[in-house]
C-alpha cells in the first residue's frame, strides 16, 4: 500500500524568535514522523465516530526503545489515536478506522489478524482507571492467568509482586491483597491499572495520561518505570504535562483537532517549535 | 343541583387561577428587577404557594365531605321515618335503606313501592341537595379566606420556596406510605383469618402434616370427607413446579441476556428485545391454555411412547410453561444489570488480551452476578405466586411425590379452589385458604427482601 506523505507546507512568515513558522491555517504535518526500523508504523490513518472525523490522515512511527509523547488540547484525538494502535476502537460500534497500521511489519487491521494476541503484545493503560471488581491480587494476576504466564502459584505471586513494586504500589497494598481493587483511591487505582498492564509484559505500551491523578512522588516512580521499560520496549504516552513529556520522551507529537500538526525530537519541539499552533500550545496561548 | 364533579372542577380551576394571581402579586410586591432580587423566592414559588393554600384545604374538606356525606344523610333519613320502620332489625333496615338509595338513583327497587318509601326518597334527595349546597359554600369560603390570607402574606421576606418544598415533600411522603399501608393492610386481613383457622387446626398439624384433603363433612353422617390440613404436599408441589420453572427460565433467560447485551449487533437487538417483551405481555391465562392443551398432551404422548406413566396434568407441563413465561422476566432483568457493567470494565479485560468469552465469563458476569441473583430471586417469587397456569395445567390432587410426571397441586391453586363458589366463611376449609395465603405471603416477602437487599448491594459497587 502506498500512502502519500505530507511534507511540503506553506511557509508563511517569520516567528517572534526569528525562526520560520508554519502559520495557524496549515494542517500539514511538520517535522519527521518516521524513524529507522520502527516498531509500529501508521500511514494515512483516519478515524470516524459516525460522521465525526476524529483523526485526519495521520502518519507516525513508534521506534524501538523509544518513548513517544502525544500532547495537544483536550478533545484533539490523542486517546482516539492511541486506541487505534491496539484496536481498542473495535469495541465502539460507531467507530471506523481507515489507513494502515503495522506492528513489526504486520498490518494489524489485516483480515487474518487476531486481536487477542495483538492486545497482549500492545498493552494499554486507560485514561480512566478501570480496575475489575475483584481483589487487588486478582486484578494484577488476571492477565498472566489468561495468557498462562505462570506455571504455579509461586510464579504468579512473583509476577504480581514485581508488577506492583514497579508501579510503586506494593508497599501500600501488600497487606490488602484480598481487598477489592475498586476500594482503592483514584491514584492507587491508576497505579493498580499500570501494574495490571505491565504484568503481561507487553512489547508496546500505550499509556493514556497514566499520572493524571498521581502526586509528584508516585509520578516520579512511574516515570522511572517508563525509563526502565524503554530499555526493552516501545512506549506511547499521552500527557497533559509538558514537563512530563520532556522528562520521559525522546520524541513528541502535537495533535490539534484531529490533525498531527508537528512531530520531532522532544527537545526541539519544546525549545524551537516550527508550527505556530505548537508554539501557541507550549507557550500556553492555547488549551 | 350542584354535582360533586362540578365542585371538584371548580376547585381545580380556582387553584390554577390562584397560581396566576399569586405570581402576579409577587411581581407587584417586588415592583422592579431590583425588587425581584430582594424577594426571598422566585415569583413562581409565590404562585405555587398561593395555589397550594387555595387547593389543598378545599380538597381535604371536599374528600372528607364525600366520604361521610352518604352515611350522615342515611342516618338523618332513618331518623325521619316512622317508628315502625326504625324499630326493624338491622338487616331488614339495611334492605329498606338500599331500596331508598336505589329509588333516589332511579334503579329498580326490590320491595313494592309505598308511600313511606317514596317520602323517604324525597327526603334523601332534599338532604343531598342541601349537603351539596353547603359543601359549595364551605369550599368557596375556605378558598376565599385562604387565598386572601396568603396573598396578604406575600412579601419579600416570605420563605415561599421552603414552604412549597416542605409541602411537596409531605405529599411525596404520603404517596409512598400508601404502598406501605396497603401491604400492612393485606397482611393483617390475611393474618386475622389465618388466626381463626389456627384456632381450629393446630399450627404444627398444618405446617408438618403430610395429608391435604380439605373437604369436610357438612352433615354428621357423611362419609369419606374427614378434612386433613397437612400443607406439606401443597408446598412440595409449589416447590417442584417453581423449581422446574426456574430450571427452564434461568439458563435460557440468562444466556439470551448475555447474547443480547454482549454479542448481538444493534439490528438484532432492536428486533429481539421487543419480541421478548411481547412474550412478557401475554396474559397468563393464555399460557394456561398453552400448557393444558398443547404441552401437557405432548408430554403425555411422549411419555407413553417411552413407556412411562404420565398423568394428563403433570407438574412438568405446568413447570415448563411457567418457565417460558418467566424467561423474559429473567432476561430483561439480567440484560439491565449486564448493561450496567461499565464499558471501561470490558475495555480493561480486552486491553489485556482477553477474548470476548473470557471477558464475559470472568469480568462481566462476576461484576453483574449480585444483580443477576437479585433478578432470579424476584423471578422465583413470581413463580411461587403464579396461579393461572397451574390452575389450568397442574391439577388438584395433592400428591406428595417427587415424580414430575404426576399430578401435583400448588398453594395458589388450593387457595383458588377453596374460595371459589359458595362457601361458608367460618369452616376450616375456607379459612385454610387464608393460612396458605399467609405462609405464601411470608415466603415471597422474605424472598423479595433478600432479592432487594442483594440488588442494592450491587448498586454500590462501582462508586
Ligand atoms: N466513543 C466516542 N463516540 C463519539 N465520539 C467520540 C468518542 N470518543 C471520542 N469522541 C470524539 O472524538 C474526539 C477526540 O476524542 P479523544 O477522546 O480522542 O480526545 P483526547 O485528545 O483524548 O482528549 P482528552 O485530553 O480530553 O482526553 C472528541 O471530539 C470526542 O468528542
Ligand atoms: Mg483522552
Amino acid at each position: 500500500m502506498t500512502v502519500d506523505v505530507k511534507t511540503t507546507a506553506g511557509v508563511s512568515g517569520i516567528g517572534q524568535t526569528g525562526r520560520i513558522l508554519y502559520d495557524r491555517e496549515s494542517r500539514e504535518t511538520v517535522g519527521e514522523p518516521f524513524v529507522e526500523g520502527a516498531r509500529m508504523t501508521c500511514r494515512g490513518v483516519n478515524v470516524y465516530y459516525g460522521d465525526k472525523h476524529a483523526i485526519k490522515n495521520v502518519a507516525l512511527d513508534i521506534g524501538r526503545n523509544e518513548v513517544v509523547a502525544m500532547i495537544g488540547p483536550s478533545g484533539c484525538g490523542k486517546s482516539t489515536f492511541l486506541r487505534c494502535l491496539n484496536r481498542m476502537n473495535d469495541t465502539i460500534d460507531t467507530c471506523r478506522v481507515e489507513g494502515e497500521i503495522t506492528l513489526d511489519g504486520m498490518d494489524i487491521y489485516g483480515k487474518e489478524v487476531d486481536v487477542v494476541p495483538l492486545r497482549a503484545q500492545v498493552g494499554m493503560v486507560f485514561q480512566k482507571p478501570n480496575p475489575f471488581p475483584k481483589s487487588i491480587y486478582d486484578n494484577v494476576a488476571y492477565g498472566p492467568r489468561i495468557h498462562g504466564l505462570a506455571q504455579n502459584k509461586v510464579e504468579l505471586d512473583e509476577i504480581v509482586e514485581t508488577s506492583l513494586r514497579k508501579a510503586g504500589l506494593w508497599e501500600e497494598v501488600k497487606d490488602l491483597m484480598t481487598h477489592p481493587g475498586t476500594g482503592l483511591s483514584g491514584g492507587q487505582q491508576q497505579r493498580l491499572c499500570i501494574a495490571r498492564t505491565i504484568a503481561v509484559s507487553p512489547e508496546v505500551i500505550l499509556m493514556d495520561e497514566p499520572c493524571s491523578a498521581l502526586d509528584p512522588i508516585a509520578t516520579s516512580i512511574i516515570e522511572d518505570l517508563i525509563d526502565e521499560l524503554k530499555q526493552q520496549f516501545s512506549i506511547a504516552i499521552v500527557t497533559h504535562s509538558m514537563q512530563q513529556a520532556s522528562r520521559v520522551s525522546q520524541r513528541t507529537a502535537y495533535f490539534h483537532l484531529g490533525d498531527l500538526i508537528e512531530v520531532g525530537d522532544t527537545a526541539q519541539i519544546f525549545t524551537t517549535p516550527r508550527h505556530q499552533l505548537t508554539q501557541d500550545y507550549i507557550t500556553g496561548r492555547f488549551g | 343541583m350542584i354535582s360533586p364533579y362540578m365542585i371538584f372542577a371548580a376547585i381545580l380551576l380556582l387553584t390554577s387561577g390562584a397560581y396566576v394571581i399569586g405570581r402576579k402579586r409577587a411581581f407587584a410586591v417586588a415592583g422592579d428587577r431590583a425588587g425581584l432580587m430582594q424577594m426571598h423566592s422566585r415569583p413562581t414559588y409565590y404562585g405555587l404557594l398561593t395555589a397550594m393554600w387555595c387547593g389543598i384545604p378545599a380538597l381535604v374538606i371536599f374528600s372528607a365531605w364525600s366520604v361521610f356525606e352518604s352515611g350522615i344523610i342515611t342516618q338523618l333519613v332513618i331518623a325521619g321515618m316512622p317508628d315502625s320502620i326504625r324499630d326493624l332489625p338491622p338487616d331488614r333496615l339495611n334492605l329498606i335503606v338500599n331500596d331508598i338509595k336505589n329509588l333516589v338513583s332511579g334503579n329498580i327497587v326490590s320491595a313494592e313501592m309505598n308511600q313511606t318509601l317514596r317520602a323517604a326518597a324525597d327526603h334523601y334527595r332534599q338532604l343531598q341537595a342541601i349537603s351539596s349546597a353547603a359543601l359549595t359554600v364551605v369550599v368557596l369560603a375556605l378558598i376565599m379566606i385562604a387565598t386572601t390570607m396568603i396573598m396578604r402574606a406575600i412579601s419579600p421576606s416570605l420563605r415561599a420556596r421552603n414552604q412549597v418544598e416542605t409541602i411537596i415533600k409531605w405529599i411525596l411522603i404520603a404517596c409512598s406510605t400508601i404502598a406501605i399501608f396497603t401491604t400492612i393492610g393485606i397482611l393483617l386481613s390475611v393474618l386475622f383469618e389465618a388466626i381463626r383457622f389456627f384456632e381450629k387446626i393446630s399450627l404444627t398439624e398444618f405446617l408438618f402434616g403430610l395429608k391435604w384433603s380439605p373437604q369436610m363433612a357438612i352433615r354428621e353422617d357423611q362419609v369419606g370427607s374427614s378434612g386433613a390440613f397437612g400443607a406439606i404436599p401443597v408446598f412440595a408441589g409449589t416447590l417442584m413446579i417453581s423449581a422446574i420453572a426456574m430450571v427452564v427460565a434461568v439458563p435460557i433467560g440468562l444466556m439470551s441476556a448475555i447474547y443480547l447485551s454482549e454479542y448481538a449487533n444493534r439490528r438484532f437487538r432492536a428486533i429481539a428485545k421487543p419480541l421478548m417483551e411481547i412474550l412478557a405481555g401475554i396474559p397468563t391465562v393464555v399460557y394456561g391454555f398453552f400448557a393444558a392443551l398443547t404441552v401437557a398432551p405432548m408430554i403425555r404422548d411422549t411419555g407413553l411412547g417411552l413407556g412411562l406413566d404420565v398423568s394428563s396434568e403433570s407438574a412438568l407441563a405446568a413447570g415448563l410453561v411457567m418457565g417460558i413465561m418467566i424467561i423474559p422476566f429473567v432476561s430483561s432483568l439480567s440484560d439491565d444489570v449486564i448493561n450496567a457493567v461499565p464499558q471501561a470494565m470490558r475495555d480493561g479485560a480486552y486491553g489485556l488480551g482477553a477474548t470476548q468469552s473470557e471477558t464475559v465469563k470472568q469480568v462481566v458476569l462476576p461484576a453483574a452476578l449480585p444483580g443477576i441473583v437479585g433478578g432470579v430471586l424476584l423471578a422465583v417469587s413470581r413463580a411461587i405466586g403464579e396461579t393461572m397456569i397451574v390452575v389450568m395445567a397442574a391439577g388438584l390432587a395433592a400428591n406428595l411425590t417427587a415424580n414430575p410426571l404426576k399430578t401435583v397441586t400448588t398453594v395458589t391453586v388450593q387457595i383458588v379452589t377453596l374460595l371459589v363458589g359458595d362457601q361458608e366463611f367460618d369452616s376450616p376449609k375456607t379459612l385454610a385458604a387464608f393460612a396458605l395465603g399467609l405462609v405464601l405471603f411470608i415466603a415471597t416477602l422474605i424472598l423479595n427482601v433478600i432479592a432487594l437487599h442483594v440488588v442494592r448491594k450491587y448498586r454500590e459497587q462501582y462508586e
